[in-house]
């Protein structure tokens, strides 16, 4: 079985996000990590290799610092790296960036691609679904386990109030949720091979059946208007009482409002 | 494309076991005051199995139209005869806006129709408007007028986006729920209902449902209540939710959880508040032993009034908190239930 994992660099937003003067993101001043959903679809493709055997090859879209998630995931056990980088791949919205990796995933074979549901910087969810698309082949979002039998992958699907367990033909492409598993930790032996891996380096001329006007900030249909800081309401009143004192001070305030 | 052709504000009737979703009628509120906007109609795009019935209720929130696309296919969701209707919906009847709720089905349905259309999506909207883009003029680019902007928070909340589609259409976005507004009901309202079937011939993208497994939950929908009494990680167990559940009791409100809480099995998903569960916006929000990480504050920070208690002080939660009490949340909550039933006793 051959198994494409899609992950993302994103910044680390749990130390907090760190602003230019401007209001624009300092990615600079931000550590970066795999993406975390990103990382639980990749722990299930190395839970499937395990199990029933299986390549796993990592792709990912991005700047050339970009190699450093592929060279962690091939640290955790993934068997190769191919990272997509070029100039004019920049700017991409989720169409466009949807149209790169699919072009990508058109040189390989696989039975099952996975990514994860969405990535903590854009929170958008768009991309699984949409190089599911563009290859044609069926999408299963939101995928809180999985497993494979002759030929199909069984699915449990999340929704609101109930899941769905669903059966697709391979091949098929799943979109992970962070709270599938927990990732396992790179072996030392893992880190100090994936050091010395290859990765391979695709650029626009390795992408199939993309058209230029697909690619990049000129073939994104959406375009952004405004960025900004988000303004936020700000601390109210804060008080440290005793037990009782707390009590009349809430109680006070319901009051005040009106809610009692 | 030729742009012009496309009229018309469209949005998905979401709909689950033949009952309609919160999203859809918030979404038909939302979408006549766009329509409103570019003198235009409002139209309900209702997709099932045997939902015609559904029609009248879309017509009394508000739509002037519903087109009602109905196959055994379409019984339960799934991605592929879904999005097959709505494409073919888009290419038939050329809306110029076409909204879709941003739920576990939305965002799975949105961005493989906007795939198969070619056009673009922008997800979890949380404000819809109609304006120029580019917002202000800018030399040398023509202003085009009537763009639908699409604002979204990204980075778990930390920016704010406005985004436009002005080269393709139907400009798409996935709207969050419980955010727009429903449109009061009006009875007896009634809309022009169009069916529409553009035939569904099963293929290997229809995956097959071997099974449906609903949570057994009858708790109240913590997106409609009034005061949601919300706990956190320093609950410290799912046995002490019972003094979150007294107080909720007391004051007629509904328990709601952070992420943490969901993660350590202590309370079901629909129960969890956030950026990856839902977005409420209660008269009163306790956060209770909840440190308020930026994802849960998205999810919250809407809410008219929020009253915390954590023992951190330090807690981020308090940045947002119109009342925040420092404070041992296990000493604090069950004395407040007790004091309030002494006060609600005595009105």
């Amino acid at each position: 079985m051959k198994i494409v994992v899609c992950v993302k660099q994103v910044p680390d937003t749990k130390g907090g996000v760190k602003f230019n003067p401007d209001g624009t993101l300092d990615r600079g001043a931000m550590l970066t990590i795999m993406n975390p959903d990103d990382k639980a679809g990749l722990e299930a493709a190395l839970r499937l290799k395990d199990q029933y055997g299986a390549e796993v090859t990592v792709v990912t879209m991005g700047l050339p610092k970009a190699e450093e998630v592929l060279r962690e995931a091939m640290a955790m056990g993934a068997d190769k790296g191919i990272l997509v980088t070029d100039r004019v791949l920049g700017g991409a919205d989720t169409w466009a960036t949807s149209q790169t990796i699919a072009g990508a995933i058109r040189n390989l074979e696989y039975d099952l691609i996975i990514t994860g549901r969405q990535a903590i910087d854009g929170d958008t969810a768009q991309v699984g679904p949409q190089i599911s698309e563009h290859l044609g082949i069926p999408v299963i979002s939101y995928a809180q386990k999985i497993e494979i039998e002759d030929g199909h992958v069984i699915v449990e699907r999340q929704y609101d109030d109930r899941y769905h367990v669903l059966k697709a033909k391979m091949p098929c492409l799943i979109t992970a949720l962070a709270e599938l598993n927990e990732p396992r930790y790179m072996t030392p032996g893992g880190i100090f091979d994936a050091y010395n891996a290859e990765i391979t380096v695709w650029g626009r001329a390795n992408l199939v059946d993309v058209d230029d006007s697909n690619l990049g900030l000129k073939g994104s249909p959406t375009q952004i208007a405004k960025a900004s800081d988000k303004v936020r309401k700000g601390a109210g009143e804060k008080v440290n009482l005793d037990p009782a004192a707390s009590v009349d001070y809430i109680v006070d305030k319901l009051k005040v409002k009106h809610v009692i | 494309m030729n742009i012009q052709d496309y009229k018309g504000v469209f949005v998905f009737a979401q709909q689950v076991d033949n009952v309609l979703s919160g999203i859809a009628l918030e979404l038909v509120g939302k979408g006549k005051d766009l329509a409103k906007d570019l003198n235009t109609e409002v139209t309900a795009v209702l997709v099932g199995s045997d939902v015609k019935g559904l029609a009248d209720e879309l017509a009394e929130y508000g739509a002037d139209k519903v087109i009602v696309v109905d196959d055994p296919e379409l019984k339960e969701y799934r991605t592929e005869p879904y999005a097959h209707a709505l494409a073919s919906v888009i290419n038939e009847f050329k809306p110029e806006i076409f909204l879709v709720g941003a739920t576990a089905i939305g965002r799975d349905l949105g961005p493989r129709v906007s795939a198969r259309i070619h056009t673009g999506l922008t997800a979890d909207c949380t404000q819809l408007d109609i304006g120029d883009f580019p917002i202000n003029p800018i030399p040398g680019k023509e202003q085009l007028h009537n763009q639908l902007l699409m604002t979204r928070p990204a980075f778990g909340g930390n920016t704010i986006a406005t985004i436009a589609c002005p080269d393709f259409r139907p400009q798409m976005a996935t709207v969050r729920p419980g955010v727009m507004q429903k449109a009061p009901r009006e009875a007896g309202k009634k809309a022009n209902i169009v069916e529409f079937n553009p035939g569904f011939t099963p293929n290997d993208k229809y995956v097959e449902i071997l099974k449906v497994v609903k949570a057994v939950s009858d708790v109240a929908d913590i997106m409609d209540a009034k005061i949601l009494v919300s706990g956190g990680r320093g609950v410290g167990s799912p046995e002490n939710f019972k003094i979150l559940e007294d107080l909720a009791e007391v004051i007629g409100g509904t328990v709601s959880c952070s992420r943490a809480v969901v993660d350590a099995g202590w309370k079901p998903k629909d129960l969890q508040v956030g950026q990856t569960g839902k977005t409420v916006r209660p008269n009163v929000y306790f956060a209770i032993g909840i440190s308020g990480a930026i994802q849960h504050v998205a999810g919250m920070e809407e809410a008219d009034i929020i009253i915390a208690i954590n023992k951190d002080e330090t807690a981020p939660i308090f940045d947002v908190a119109d009342y925040g009490i420092v404070g041992d949340l296990n000493k604090i909550v069950p004395a407040l239930t007790e004091r309030l039933k002494v006060e609600l006793a005595a009105k």
